[in-house]
């Protein structure tokens, strides 16, 4: 391979990079023309649809599963049971989650799978089979778990330092155990499979996935055929967020099961209630933390033990782990740490990857302790937090140093100024003073996030770019599309990449039988690895095309130039070639015109259990400020305003980048506030089963919950080498963002208490939950001695008086 | 599926004679027996069709991937594009109606203005909602008076409320209240709602609200698992539900659909009452407002603006405009949850039920209608024909909901007060409450502590100690009790200190 002809990040200075053009596919999704996997089925003749059998128990062993009946209702075809599998009987890499169970893990799970000629027969059928079931004790909670010793896993140590002298030197110490609530991935597309097989048994599964390599993988596993034989094809997916990363395998593996069963097309795809009930989520978190602060609010020490709930099998709970351990400092040095990471089992959903993977209960630890520290030490919690941001030349708790620190500070100070934060701080305590019944909270948080998957060998990725005779393009990468802009963004590097308006670029879907091998679009950086390979993939014809154009030129190989769709010399006098005139003289010259990229992410590396090293390429930046009011009658809270500045380096798509900056804060804000995750924990006949599985029990964000103004800027000059045309992954960030509304959510509810007075807010911070601290607040200023809240000043001062 | 049952198009009361077909985007689409059941939602149906724009994102009304448009008469003998969720809507009752799904809007040769608006702004992500979007965005884009109004006068008196959600077209973001979207967060297609023109007058959508809208025709589908029958008259109607006690009413669906969907219930007879006239009916005679059951609280809305300031506080709180657009008082009170939002307002309006049957009618309060747990005292032969409203209502009227989500959320709890001051007194109080018992209740201890007593901070906060314990709240997954019994507390605590500045006056 020939060393690149260009640098990966610099930009020329045309090209279709930093355009803002709209998403590639939005004139086929406002039309109703998109199609997503289960679209497929009315253009399909002959499919099967599948339904499980879900059983009523959080835990049991199966003793009897009799599938007589349900063969016995009209348009029932085929009953799938463990007896079925060829292969191995597991929908997972790890081996611990078998695909048909022989003892049910959680309340819902599928013990069989009814096929049938329409969705109603099969779910009659499914209602047929007959299980008998041998009820075992269950753990629901992760305070179970703990208690029973429930575990799965490794129990890593993030350390530096030594945390005990480093609690002992410090001035004050902030303790907290804290409750983090999951999150629903809530996808609108819920998971979805076609499988069909050809004459010659070569399975065809499209999937709505973000892994197909993998779960081509599993799909070839449990059939008990090598990858060559299995092609998975994913569309685009309606959302995922994560929840598409490991969790499509086993429904495509049923669907492929049973297409290889019946020689039929089987469709599986989730109701909402299946989706919620079977498929894994955000994980909870328990954590407890000992936070230590010198006199002037540098942090001196942290001590936490983080215990996730894994549900009944790994997963992805290892890596999310690790995740949350690598964020715990969010954007904040810490000089001396121990935080011990723990993955409970109990007989839930196998959570799984979210946005953010950890890193937002990771940071919500510090953030908490940041925020009651505020008003333990009487500074203002944004002198806090940005006392102790990161100075340049400071490394993590892992020990990579932290690239770019100084973005911090500026993105900090910048933002601060463009929200008017001083002002709107006095605006905001001249309005508690006027409202008894309704306090506004004002917050500004800062994120840090790295990029990268903490797994090394993952970060690679493949590409294929054809460039056909007429001088089209068509280009294939191993990313899916699942919203986040990926396709979009991979266009406009390949027309800068060849030099050509972005017409003449077409995307083909993303399919194992084109680029293998490949990693799960995740860890934000689908763009960042993909983007490499097909720039890699498109240099690679550049250069065989330039040397083809020099010979027409007369010029030098390197002086030519690819400029929208023509192709010349530096020279100011050079003739304008069109590229379609180059590339049928360079097919005419048996010039290869299509290549494969490639690409990996240099100069990281981890090591897991020591949990050191420098897993991240980069880290990702920014900052948010955000206004609320919360009605002290009730609890229930406005968001009025929330500004973000964020670092997405030079960006390839702006409208793309400013969609995932909105849209990640709005899924963070409904983490942290009214997505709520209950199970029954009760000693009853329903205990384990999941209380919120629908979209009337289980409450996303809606308009409502839009911040009545939302002003989102970038950084600016904050190109990043190492990344495709100076760009930075942007998926993930952003969620964080919405801490500044918790915070701002505490500040508000404070205002209901005595001067300085300390808020516990669970997580989510439900309207219910707002409303006990405002209680609590309100109990605090009435033990007040004097009786009355002190006399606000009208400034806010930076340094308030101790509480004592 | 009925794939071995046929469609009898001409039912036993003879009225039906048309094959039952519906007007898909201009295009009669025949409701073909093989694919279309009693239960067969619209959204199936449609699928079916290759119209695979809608989608289903929860079947059960509440995220608005399913939504399209139907041609709804406007009251004044023009037609309403109206947004519904499809998911909801069995596609029988839908004959002889006339649907527009986001393929029909515009095609991506021939962008819709509401499609040119989403995809330039980046209203779309994953697109899996935008169609439902583009439907429910193109109902109010046809609104015939949306107004240009402008948010800045309101936003200067420090109570920007609601301000922000109506658009300097006039456009109600409210209209989009049913439709989640996972991935934009939102401003973008809030953007793009208030970025709409008006429609060109040569836009045959626009040319189609002059026209009437499809007259209802009387429908029968039936299959081995249940029919579905639009009957021609209330005679009919009451004839069949005398003779099948196990029989559904329909109106909009909004709960039955639900019960289909997530339940899996399936209904021997569906019987679809909701372009009944009888149950149509808006007047005022013998002081007290006449309530057509089956008119949906969209058109309530409309048509009743002002006249009960407490159903207009109701209104934009009880669920989505999707919702809305086909949910009635008489099914809110006909499914009798202890959580249904109308229940509460009913009784402190003093409200009362008009029941019919093939034995006559009558009429019992709303304070006697709730017998139990979803249970009332509706026989299983009885409709509910209308609800009646004492006008003019007491003057002192608030309306409180808590729940997790501001818009669009089931109520924790639900407070109707209603109240008139005499001479620095209360002379009348009628409190409902919902969310905190087996069914719909008075708060009648709080009201009594109340009546003849002082319009006072003090009386009130003494007050809201026994509305604290009216009900009997339980925990579950929207609130605990504790919260519950704090929420009746508190909902009488600000109704006191929202009404003092019109008490006062």
């Amino acid at each position: 391979m020939k060393t690149r002809p260009h640098s990966l990040h610099d930009r020329p200075e045309a090209g279709s990079v930093g355009e803002a053009v709209p998403h590639e596919s939005a004139v086929l999704h406002a039309t109703g023309t998109a199609v997503y996997t289960d679209d497929l089925v009315p253009r399909t003749s002959g499919v099967l649809h599948a339904w499980p059998v879900q059983a009523p128990h959080t835990h049991a062993r199966v003793t009897r599963l009799d599938p007589t009946a349900a063969t016995t209702v009209p348009g029932v075809v085929r009953v799938l049971t463990a007896a079925d599998v060829p292969g191995v009987n597991d929908a997972g890499v790890k081996g611990d989650e078998p695909l048909f169970p022989a003892e049910v893990m959680y309340h819902g799970h599928a013990v069989c799978w009814v096929l049938a000629e329409t969705l109603e027969a099969a779910r009659l059928g499914a209602a047929a089979v007959e299980v008998e079931y041998d009820p075992l004790p269950a753990l629901v909670t992760v305070a179970e778990a703990i208690a029973a010793g429930s575990f799965q896993g490794d129990q890593p140590v993030l350390g530096r330092g030594d945390v005990a002298a480093g609690l002992a030197r410090s001035a004050h110490v902030v303790s907290g155990e804290l409750e983090i609530g999951g999150q629903e991935h809530f996808a609108l597309e819920t998971h979805a499979s076609l499988a069909t097989v050809d004459e010659a048994g070569q399975v065809f599964v499209q999937s709505s996935t973000q892994h197909p390599s993998e779960t081509q993988e599993i799909v070839g596993h449990v059939l008990g055929v090598p990858s060559h034989a299995v092609t998975v094809q994913c569309l685009r997916m309606g959302g995922a967020f994560g929840g598409k990363e490991m969790q499509p395998h086993g429904y495509a593996a049923v669907a492929a099961l049973g297409a290889a069963l019946t020689g039929r097309p089987v469709r599986l795809r989730l109701t909402r209630t299946q989706d919620m009930t079977m498929s894994g989520k955000r994980h909870p978190f328990h954590a407890e933390y000992q936070a230590g602060f010198d006199e002037q609010g540098r942090l001196q020490a942290l001590r936490a033990t983080l215990t996730s709930d894994g549900g009944w099998s790994l997963d992805l709970s290892q890596p999310v782990l690790a995740r949350a351990l690598c964020h715990v400092d969010n954007a904040y040095h810490v000089p001396e740490v121990e935080v011990l990471g723990r993955i409970a089992r109990t007989h839930k959903t196998s959570q799984t990857a979210f946005r953010g993977f950890g890193g937002p209960q990771g940071m919500l630890v510090i953030e908490d302790a940041l925020g009651r520290a505020a008003s333990r030490l009487g500074i203002p919690a944004d002198e806090l937090r940005r006392r102790n941001l990161y100075r340049p030349g400071q490394r993590t708790p892992y020990g990579q140093p932290v690239r770019h620190a100084e973005r911090l500070e500026r993105i900090w100070d910048q933002l601060l100024a463009s929200s008017d934060f001083t002002a709107r701080q006095q605006q905001v305590a001249a309005h508690n003073r006027a409202h008894e019944h309704a306090k506004r909270g004002l917050a500004i948080t800062p994120v840090k996030f790295g990029i990268s998957f903490n797994f090394t060998a993952f970060n690679q990725a493949g590409a294929l770019v054809h460039v056909y005779k007429d001088g089209s393009v068509l280009i294939n990468h191993g990313g899916t599309e699942m919203g986040q802009g990926l396709h979009t963004k991979m266009r406009q590097v390949a027309a800068t990449a060849l030099g050509l308006p972005l017409p003449m670029v077409r995307l083909a879907p993303t399919r194992t039988d084109k680029v293998p091998n490949t990693s799960a679009t995740a860890a934000s950086s689908g763009a960042d690895l993909n983007g490499g390979a097909i720039q890699h993939a498109c240099y690679q014809v550049r250069e065989r095309l330039a040397e083809v154009a020099s010979r027409m030129l007369g010029i030098h190989p390197a002086d030519v130039r690819f400029v929208d769709g023509e192709v010349t010399g530096i020279g100011f006098g050079d003739d304008r070639l069109p590229w379609a005139e180059v590339v049928r003289t360079a097919y005419s010259q048996r010039v290869s015109l299509w290549a494969a990229g490639f690409y990996r992410t240099e100069g990281i590396h981890w090591d897991s259990t020591a949990m050191q090293g420098e897993p991240f390429k980069y880290f990702a930046y920014g900052a948010a400020v955000s206004e609320v009011e919360v009605d002290g009658f009730t609890g229930a809270y406005r968001f009025l305003r929330t500004d973000i500045l964020h670092d997405v380096g030079d960006s390839l798509s702006p409208l793309v980048d400013v969609g995932q900056v909105e849209g990640g804060f709005v899924q963070g804000l409904g983490w942290l506030t009214l997505e709520e995750l209950r199970w029954d924990t009760s000693d009853g006949d329903g205990r384990g089963r999941l209380a919120t599985r629908g979209a009337s029990t289980y409450k996303l964000p809606s308009f409502s919950e839009l911040p009545e103004e939302l002003r989102v800027d970038f950084y600016q000059q904050g190109a990043e080498t190492g990344v495709v045309y100076g760009s930075k992954a942007v998926g993930e960030p952003p969620l964080m963002l919405a801490f500044s509304v918790r915070e701002a959510l505490r500040q508000a509810v404070a205002a209901f208490g005595p001067p300085c007075h300390e808020v516990r807010l669970a997580s989510p911070a439900t309207p219910e939950a707002v409303w006990w601290a405002v209680a609590a607040a309100r109990d605090a200023a009435r033990r007040q001695p004097d009786g009355h809240r002190r006399p606000a000043t009208d400034g806010v001062p930076r340094q308030l008086p101790v509480e004592a | 599926m009925a794939t071995e049952t046929e469609t009898r198009t001409a039912g036993t009361s003879g009225e039906a004679t048309s094959t039952p077909a519906v007007v898909v985007n201009g295009r009669p689409v025949p409701l073909d027996p093989r694919v279309v059941a009693a239960h067969t939602t619209t959204l199936d149906w449609l699928r079916s069709q290759r119209l695979t724009g809608a989608k289903e994102g929860c079947a059960e009304g509440e995220c608005g991937a399913c939504a399209v448009l139907l041609a709804r008469a406007d009251g004044r003998g023009g037609t309403c594009w109206t947004a519904v969720n499809a998911c909801l809507i069995p596609a029988a009752a839908l004959d002889g109606q006339e649907v527009i799904t986001a393929e029909g809007l515009g095609t991506p040769e021939r962008l819709h203005e509401v499609q040119r608006e989403m995809a330039a702004r980046g209203g779309s992500q994953c697109g899996y909602c935008t169609p439902g979007f583009v439907c429910a965005m193109a109902a109010e884009y046809y609104r015939d008076d949306r107004g240009e109004q402008t948010t800045a006068d309101a936003a200067l008196d420090g109570t920007p409320a609601a301000d922000h959600e109506v658009g300097p077209n006039g456009f109600d973001l409210h209209a989009l209240s049913g439709n989640l979207c996972r991935c934009t967060g939102y401003r973008p297609i809030k953007d793009a709602a208030f970025a709409l023109g008006r429609p060109a007058p040569e836009d045959p959508l626009a040319q189609r609200l002059r026209q009437p809208a499809p007259a209802p025709r009387p429908t029968r589908l039936a299959g081995d698992e249940g029919a579905l029958v639009r009957p021609a008259d209330l005679a009919e109607a009451l004839r069949l539900l005398a003779a099948e006690p196990r029989a559904v009413l329909l109106a909009g669906a909004t709960d039955w659909g639900v019960e289909v969907n997530i339940g899996h219930r399936r209904a021997p007879l569906v019987i679809a009452v909701d372009q009944l006239p009888e149950l149509r009916e808006l007047g005022e005679d013998r002081g007290a407002l006449t309530i057509g059951a089956a008119l949906s609280l969209s058109e309530l809305e409309r048509r009743l603006a002002g006249r009960v300031p407490l159903l207009d506080a109701l209104m934009p709180l009880f669920a989505s405009r999707l919702i809305r657009n086909g949910a009635t008082l008489g099914g809110n009170l006909g499914t009798a949850s202890p959580i249904g939002d109308a229940a509460p307002v009913l009784l402190a309006l003093e409200a009362d039920v008009v029941l019919t049957s093939t034995r006559g009618e009558r009429t019992v309060p709303v304070s006697e209608y709730f017998t139990g747990f979803r249970q009332t005292q509706r026989e299983p032969d009885e409709l509910i024909r209308a609800v009646r409203v004492p006008v003019p209502p007491l003057p002192v009227a608030r309306f409180s909901k808590v729940a997790k989500r501001r818009y669009d959320d089931i109520s924790s709890v639900a407070v109707g007060i209603a109240a008139r001051e005499r001479e620095g007194r209360v002379e009348r109080v009628r409190i409902g409450l919902g969310g905190v018992a087996a069914t719909p209740v008075r708060a009648r201890d709080t009201e009594a502590a109340l009546e003849g007593g002082p319009w006072t901070p003090q009386a009130f906060a003494e007050a809201a100690e026994v509305m604290a314990g009216e009900g009997t709240p339980m925990s579950d997954h929207r609130a605990s009790a504790g919260y519950r019994a704090a929420m009746l507390r508190q909902a009488l605590l600000r109704f006191h200190h929202e009404t003092q500045p019109e008490v006062a006056r």
